[in-house]
């Protein structure tokens, strides 16, 4: 087998699977954050067991994604050494700034948080979540400079054969990343929202301990609207970012071969055919693209036969004559459908669920089973969301520097790719089901459980007794 | 000192940094092996570094991190290069990391147990692998005119290579027995302390056999006469402190001369190295050095404001973590792992 394909088969495996983790742990651990936030407060008994009971499901799930995240980092140097070697210049240091800055802050004050509950002040350890919270986001920040100096290449210079950074502060004011990082964050508020509001309709459906899920809901509910409106404003920031700088993936996420009408419509289901280039049927909205890209209702899109041209005008000397600019069509176009349907999904269901709230009304057994399946679609939202920039990008690694084929370490066998990919499945596959196994034992155990602490004894860090 | 000179430092002074404090924990996983007596005793020995582990295997993923940003070419010859043994350290690593916090979830001895033993393994292989990695990295790999390192089965594993492993895996045993007798008492803690006595032989026996080893494979002692000797002065009477400490009870004492060990010894690898990052057993015009390795000026200074700057707070919530949890741990309270 061909170890291009095989890298980029285990890229996409390890990446998504660490992306159920990550966005459930930023999400989850800012709702525990606030969780104990009112506790502290408010000083109500129920808030700590509600930061107990969730906290105790993000640890599980953040040990997961710590571990399958250093995979991420040395797989550039393993799969992708031609890479690391031509961007590692502007590449590595986001990667170096996010360890030193997020992933110490994260795993230091997770310790602290997790056996700091009778040996620190409540403050500090109140504290201490806060800035795990504000580690996760950090490390978000960092790890998307990268990505979006892949997407739209900015702040650096051609040199000694491959790309320097020339400008760091171009780098973290990137207009990709000031689009693609909210609607990260956006995302992943909406993960931990719709798992904990999944699990409390759960609870609430079996009438156990009704009281705290309830308020547990009601948390994530507020959280799930900020969340699901963020990552539909930020969501539309980006595509019209994308028109302007990767206007290729555009065509692609919509499917558009020739130049559209202005007004431009919106696609929402075609039949495409890649061979012939054209689609066989299509279902438009119309203006509904113009607005998407322009904010305005006028305005038309270039299409892929277009750009293809464009691209070749200018890509051509480097790449060579013939070469495909056109990203794999039906899977960009497909992945970009199906994240927004689920974000408009959860949309929806988050602004039904205030609705019924202020009617009194949480309690309706419709919506609570709604919202069980519903803490799936985060998850699908985020990886048909990385899917449709990650394969919408190719065939480049760097857009218009780098492609994905020249980006492959050559002096690894398929032989060891294959092996590895193996491996990972293999423990992935033990990972997932222990974990689910875990979480599902961790919430029939309910919150009640977890007072074991007696707070009477050794509060005082600094006293001298013990030591 | 020039930025690249400067980048070289950096990055030996954070593999210290890691040897020194996962060098304990990886030691403790492998003490729980062979000190405890039972599933208790198990606990409380993984409870000891339950609040550090984490941020310890940081200074790795950042050690990583800064040869990926200021050394591109060291970072992706070494990372393919090494494919193999790096994939056996990562499910190693993914194994341990979710056994500390998976371990205790379920109260059956034998979900423990299983889990035990991947926290016993996962301390074992990396520091094992991660020996065999700089030893090699030592005597020269197969690396050709564009950088690529191919290196067949007798490049990574050969006596050589082997006996370092097994250097480094002693180094961070008896690292980790010293930080037990500093954190649980009673039977644990002294037997944490005779094994230690014992230990400490077969470290100073591995370190004999390694440097003469080092003297004849390597071209080390040859570029960097005075400074290695001196190095290696400084491990042996390290390890013969520690001993000496422990003899005494002077486990705080002990604990630091066995991480001086292991930092000394970390440091006489990056002496020996430098000014190369990869020695080449093709050719010596194809070796990766410092300056043809490293990236360019302006990455390197972004890069030394952000550590300079970043740094210090980082060594300062970890010092108050431990400081924090400084207490001896015992099954008196409640283990959180």
């Amino acid at each position: 087998m061909d170890p291009l394909f095989l890298a980029r088969l285990q890229f996409g495996v390890t990446t998504v699977y660490h992306f159920f983790f990550v966005p459930l742990s930023i999400g989850l651990v800012f709702m525990v954050a606030l969780m104990e936030t009112l506790y502290v407060m408010k000083k109500k008994e129920i808030y700590k067991k509600m930061t107990k009971f969730w906290g105790h499901l993000f640890l599980i799930n953040f040990a997961v994604g710590v571990v399958t995240g250093i995979i991420q980092e040395f797989q550039f140097g393993m799969n992708w050494s031609d890479y690391s070697r031509f961007v590692g210049d502007v590449f590595g240091a986001p990667l170096a700034i996010e360890a030193l800055l997020a992933f110490f802050m994260e795993s230091t004050f997770i310790g602290l948080w997790i056996f700091g509950w009778d040996r620190l002040p409540k403050k500090l350890h109140l504290a201490s979540i806060w800035l795990v919270s504000i580690g996760t986001i950090l490390s978000g920040f960092w790890i998307l400079t990268a990505n979006s100096f892949m997407q739209h290449p900015v702040g650096y210079t051609m040199a000694n054969g491959r790309a320097e950074m020339n400008d760091f502060f171009a780098l973290i004011t990137n207009g990709q990343q000031w689009v693609e990082f909210p609607h990260v964050i956006s995302g992943a508020l909406c993960t931990g929202a719709f798992f904990v509001a999944g699990i409390s309709a759960i609870q609430i459906l079996k009438k156990k301990k009704v009281t705290f899920y309830k308020l547990s809901l009601k948390i994530a509910l507020v959280i799930g609207v900020i969340g699901s409106l963020g990552t539909a404003f930020s969501g539309h920031g980006q595509a019209q970012y994308l028109v302007e700088t990767q206007p290729m993936k555009m065509a692609a996420a919509e499917g558009i071969w020739e130049d559209t009408d202005d007004p431009a419509p919106w696609s929402t289901f075609a039949l495409i055919d890649t061979e012939k280039q054209e689609n066989n049927y299509e279902l438009n909205i119309p203006y509904a693209l113009s607005f998407l890209s322009y904010s305005k209702f006028e305005g038309s899109l270039k299409g892929m036969n277009t750009l293809q041209a464009e691209y070749a005008d200018k890509y051509d000397a480097e790449m060579g004559e013939g070469t495909n600019y056109i990203p794999p069509v039906k899977t960009t176009y497909w992945s970009f459908r199906l994240m927004v349907g689920f974000g408009m999904a959860m949309i929806l269901l988050s602004l039904v669920g205030l609705w019924l709230w202020k009617k009194g009304k949480l309690e309706s057994k419709v919506f609570l089973r709604f919202l069980i399946p519903a803490i799936s679609f985060p998850f699908l939202a985020n990886t048909f969301g990385w899917i449709m920039t990650e394969v919408g990008r190719q065939p480049w690694t760097v857009f218009g520097l780098m492609t994905t084929a020249d980006s492959v370490s050559p002096n690894v066998s398929s032989g060891s790719i294959l092996f590895s990919i193996i491996m990972y499945m293999a423990i992935f596959t033990v990972l997932a089901i222990v974990m689910v196994y875990l979480m599902v034992r961790e919430v029939k155990k309910g919150p009640e459980m977890h007072e074991q602490v007696d707070e009477s004894v050794s509060t005082d860090p600094f006293s001298k007794v013990g030591v | 000192m020039g930025l690249s000179e400067l980048w070289f430092v950096l990055i030996a002074v954070l593999f210290i940094g890691f040897f020194f404090l996962e060098g304990f924990d990886f030691g403790v996983g492998m003490a729980t092996k062979f000190l405890a007596r039972d599933e208790k005793e198990r606990s409380i020995m993984v409870n000891t570094i339950g609040p550090f582990w984490d941020a310890n295997e940081v200074w790795l993923l950042t050690g990583g991190g800064a040869i990926f940003a200021a050394f591109p070419h060291w970072y992706a010859t070494m990372f393919s290069g090494y494919y193999l043994p790096l994939l056996v350290v990562l499910l190693a690593l993914i194994a341990r990391g979710v056994s500390f916090e998976f371990r205790s979830k379920v109260p059956h001895s034998r979900w423990t147990s299983s889990w035990d033993w991947a926290v016993f393994f996962g301390s074992l292989l990396p520091p094992f692998l991660l020996g065999v990695l700089f030893t090699s990295m030592l005597k020269g790999m197969p690396i050709d005119q564009e950088m690529n390192m191919s290196g067949g089965f007798s490049d990574f594993i050969n006596v050589y290579s082997i006996w370092g492993g097994i250097t480094v895996t002693l180094l961070c045993f008896l690292h980790g027995l010293h930080f037990l007798t500093l954190k649980t008492d009673g039977d644990i803690r002294s037997r944490a302390a005779t094994l230690a006595k014992k230990v400490v032989y077969a470290v100073l026996g591995a370190l004999v056999v390694f440097v003469g080893l080092t003297w004849f494979m390597t071209d080390v002692f040859q570029v960097r006469l005075v400074p290695e000797l001196i190095l290696v002065a400084l491990i042996v009477v390290a390890y013969v402190l520690s001993n000496v400490f422990i003899s005494r009870q002077r486990e705080g004492l002990a604990f630091t001369m066995s991480g001086l060990g292991l930092s000394f010894t970390v440091l006489s690898i990056f002496v020996g190295l430098f000014p190369r990052v990869m020695i080449s057993s093709i050719d010596k015009a194809f070796d990766l050095t410092v300056y043809n390795a490293s990236s360019g000026s302006y990455s390197l200074k972004v890069m030394t404001f952000m550590a300079l700057g970043i740094l210090p707070f980082v060594l300062g919530y970890t010092i108050w973590s431990y400081y924090i949890f400084r207490k001896r741990v015992s099954d008196k309270e409640h283990l959180t792992y």
